[in-house]
């Protein structure tokens, strides 16, 4: 059946067109998030940095405490793991790259006769483990594309409490760290215990500034209100950082989907055209056929093809009369 | 001409403010209001959930409300870090006003109840700040 083919063909095309108009939206839609979402990365960097700057020069005025979140246990038993997915998919490699990281590092400490304990972020991770049959301890969601630092904090304060409370004896953060737009890249970051402040300190900036410092109420009291705001900010670090790679990865995989059906329906198209041109080509061939043989039989005619693909197309008793 | 503090309030989502001044009063947590001005020797503080002013060259003065937070002063430099701190201006009066009545009802029902207690005392400050 001439057509058939052609029609098909032009289904496919219509509908992978709607699908290009909605990896193009989601692209688009990528595109300006990851702008914002870096904007808030960079906003949050100031924190970040001079709440490490005023630990270093805590460890310069000789603060030293025995904080219960610098706890180092002696023997290891538990290991938590914070992993920062998002909540959709459609973000290329960005979802499954974090989980598989993750579930590595789980792998090993169990081997290692360890046991776990999973605070899932994001939808994604927490349906994955959850499908495995991992115990989840902690799972939160619906934050992933638009973290606020309340978030964060939730998220540390549960965090801190198990590790207070001894539950687990290190906390490990495994997200997805935004190094530029074109790069991205899973990490594995000690969450809990925190180094001691020497670490911190060389984390830091490492500005060196020299002088006494005044404490009011004291270098510890200071300490330790400000280890829970380290964390927090940390984590909340770590969260926008995912939300920028999110995007980014989103954006990038969108693109290749749009041009990926871009280049399908070029390809499609051209199929459809040469199916069209054969079933034309193919109907002439017909036509041209039966003319001849119509004028192969009719003696008085020879010759005439015109007449006979007239007298054809009139009709098929057309030939009776002639 | 005296010289200047360099003034910074950050919370971890941006920088609020940032600018010169020549005094700067905060309140610790234990010992009361403490006052800034160029050549403070270093200093490093827990705030209270209190009010920080920032007092300009001629006179202008900056309220903010800050719910908790750290001052550090060093080189002529003060930063403040606190997790909500908001300019004067910027606060909801009826917004605030509202919150006040909820958390002092939340907190007649029950005397324990440590975060309608804590929602009233940032009530409170809100509503001294922005009046102030």
């Amino acid at each position: 059946m001439p057509g058939g083919k052609e029609r098909e063909l032009r289904r496919r095309i219509g509908s992978i067109q709607s699908t290009k108009k909605i990896t193009r939206a989601m692209e688009l839609i990528a595109a300006t998030r990851v702008v914002k979402a870096m904007q808030r990365a960079n906003a949050a960097r100031p924190y970040a940095r001079l709440i490490t700057s005023v630990i270093e020069d805590l460890a310069a005025g000789g603060a030293e405490v025995d904080h219960p979140l610098l706890r180092q246990a002696d023997e290891i038993r538990n290991v938590g793991f914070i992993i920062i997915t998002g909540d959709r998919g459609l973000a290329g490699a960005y979802n499954t790259s974090v989980i598989r990281t993750a579930e590595r590092q789980v792998m090993a400490h169990v081997a290692e006769g360890k046991g776990y304990s999973l605070c899932c972020v994001g939808r994604k991770s927490a349906s994955y483990f959850r499908f495995r049959n991992y115990r989840i301890d902690h799972a939160m969601s619906g934050f992933s594309d638009n973290s606020s630092y309340d978030d964060a904090r939730r998220i540390a304060e549960t965090v801190s409490e198990s590790f207070l409370s001894e539950a687990v004896d290190q906390v490990e953060l495994i997200y997805t760290e935004f190094v530029s737009m074109g790069t991205q890249r899973v990490v594995v970051r000690r969450f809990l215990p925190l180094v001691d402040t020497e670490m911190m300190a060389q984390e830091g900036s490492g500005s060196g500034r020299e002088g006494s410092f005044e404490f009011e109420p004291s270098p510890e009291a200071v300490l330790e209100a400000l280890l829970p705001r380290y964390t927090e900010a940390r984590l909340y670090g770590a969260l926008l950082d995912a939300a920028a790679s999110e995007h980014a990865n989103r954006q990038r995989a969108m693109k290749a989907a749009t041009d990926n059906a871009e280049e399908l329906i070029t390809k499609l198209s051209r199929a459809m055209n040469q199916a069209r041109q054969d079933a034309i080509t193919t109907e002439i061939m017909e036509i041209v056929g039966g003319a001849e043989a119509l004028s192969g039989s009719d003696a008085t005619d020879a010759g005439d093809v015109e007449t006979a693909l007239a007298s054809m197309l009139a009709g098929t008793d057309a030939s009776q009369a002639a | 001409m005296a010289v200047e503090l360099d003034v910074e309030l950050v919370s971890p989502e941006e920088v609020t403010y940032s600018g010169s001044a020549e005094m700067v009063i905060v309140r610790t947590v234990e010992e009361g209001d403490i006052a800034f001005q160029a050549g403070h020797v270093p200093f490093l503080g827990v705030l209270a959930p209190w009010s920080v002013d920032v007092l300009r060259a001629g006179g202008e003065r900056d309220t903010f409300a800050v719910h908790r937070g750290f001052v550090e002063v060093s080189h002529n430099k003060v930063t403040i870090l606190s997790d909500v701190s908001e300019a004067a201006g910027e606060i909801d009066l009826t917004r605030a006003e509202a919150a006040r009545q909820r958390a002092s009802e939340a907190l007649a029902a029950d005397a324990e109840d440590a975060a309608a207690a804590a929602a009233l005392e940032r009530a409170e400050l809100r509503l001294r700040v922005a009046s102030a």
